[in-house]
């Protein structure tokens, strides 16, 4: 990292004048505060490159809370029962993932426990984290690597895609049993808007909001 | 759109982890799209930084074609088995859409349709004729490929959902002899084709959409 130091050089430091480059067809754009709901679009390719940051770090560390409870629930609580001639049976997400690993879908498992519940779990504590520290005005302990794994997990969350699993699996399972839906499928819906509030928030906002340590 | 100056004829590197903006000093100026700069790191979060994804071409072609051949079998092999007293019943990812579709969620049954046979195969398509156009340096309809792309990268991971259904199913299905639902291997080589397809249009690089014949991949 030392040579890299002395290849590379900084053009960040005013960020009045900070450049932007498209990630999806590297156009260099300087760039400009943008007003309430303004999202600046590339003009060459059309994708998105910043939009106006309307939620305060103190409004996502609480949405980040919420959200947290929210998954809490969503996992011990069953999501919803089935009946047939009497008999109950009911599942939570864990009870699921268990479920796939003893019927011999271990790779279903594994996804189904990464996707479901480690990403999302982790990237919600690193954001916590990470926020909790910027409304103190400073970056958090080990921000670059949890900066960078934040990122890196971002694709790999898919509590959106069970709920909507989940309701299909109901209305399959209406043909042949009585379906009972259970507290865990509304933490999920709830999840499920936050995850879409969330949706638009990039939180590399965090490198232009807290100073550089001092070296 | 020439007068749109781009980063690598600035000589400017933007890092992709976190967004911040380098000026490349050393190493040469044409386009390598393999990582030739593999000795810079971002100063500020200490990621590699690259002009283009490494060995984008060739990584994609890999994940693209490895999860086409794990859809096969995703798609010819049944995905679970509901057993009840009198009647045992393999599901295929087809036969799961009929099923929905005449028991009359027509609604659902075009969700799943679209989640588990569309979005894969949109995916394919779309992942193959980027690599083939933009590895040929064409400049046909790059917007509308740029486009393409996002589109792709947004939708990719909703495949997942007929996995979670099999799941949800197995889980709850468990009424000893009256009723069962078990997983079958086609569930597993559906859900690897997501995770192949997912990486797939990760590796690849929308800016090579864009790079035209210069490039000397």
């Amino acid at each position: 990292m030392a040579t890299a130091a002395r290849n590379t050089d900084c053009l960040h430091a005013r960020s009045s004048d900070a450049l932007l480059i498209c990630e999806h067809c590297d156009t260099v754009y300087r760039r400009r505060p943008l007003a309430r709901g303004e999202v600046a679009r590339c003009v060459r390719c059309g994708a998105e490159l910043d939009r106006h940051r309307a939620l305060s770090v103190n409004a996502l560390l609480a949405l980040i809370l919420t959200a947290m409870i929210v998954f809490l629930q969503a996992n011990i609580w069953p999501i919803f029962t089935l009946g047939l001639s009497g008999q109950f049976s009911a599942t939570t997400l864990w009870g699921m993932i268990v479920t796939m690993w003893e019927q011999g879908a271990q790779v279903v498992a594994v996804l189904a426990a990464a996707t479901l519940f480690f990403f999302p779990m982790t990237k919600m504590l690193v954001m916590g984290w990470l926020l909790w520290f910027a409304r103190m005005g400073r970056r958090a302990p080990g921000f670059a690597p949890l900066m960078v794994a934040l990122h890196r997990i971002g694709p790999w969350t898919m509590s959106e895609v069970f709920v909507l699993g989940a309701l299909v699996a109901i209305v399959k399972a209406h043909t042949y049993f009585e379906v009972v839906a259970d507290p865990g499928i509304y933490a999920y819906g709830a999840l499920t808007l936050l995850i879409t509030i969330f949706a638009g928030v990039d939180m590399r906002q965090l490198w232009e909001q807290t100073p550089e340590p001092k070296p | 759109m020439s007068t749109l100056p781009r980063a690598v004829d600035l000589g400017l590197i933007g890092c992709r982890m976190c967004g911040l903006v380098c000026r490349n000093v050393a190493g040469n100026m044409q386009l390598d799209g393999d990582g030739v700069d593999d000795a810079m790191a971002c100063p500020r979060c200490g990621s590699t930084l690259r002009r283009r994804k490494t060995n984008s071409y060739a990584r994609t072609w890999a994940l693209l074609i490895a999860g086409f051949i794990l859809y096969i079998p995703a798609n010819v092999l049944p995905i679970m088995r509901t057993a009840s007293l009198n009647d045992v019943d393999d599901n295929t990812i087809i036969s799961g859409v009929v099923e929905l579709w005449t028991n009359g969620s027509a609604d659902l049954a075009i969700i799943v349709f679209l989640a588990s046979i569309v979005v894969p195969m949109l995916k394919f398509l779309s992942l193959g004729m980027l690599l083939v156009t933009s590895q040929r340096g064409s400049d046909w309809a790059r917007l509308q490929r740029a486009r393409l792309y996002r589109l792709v990268e947004f939708i990719g991971y909703w495949s997942m959902l007929d996995v979670f259904v099999v799941a949800l199913l197995t889980a709850l299905v468990r009424f000893n002899v009256l009723s069962r639902v078990e997983p079958l291997p086609g569930v597993i080589f559906f859900g690897l084709t997501v995770v192949l397809t997912m990486l797939a249009s990760m590796s690849f690089d929308p800016r090579l959409i864009w790079d035209g014949r210069n490039t000397d991949d």
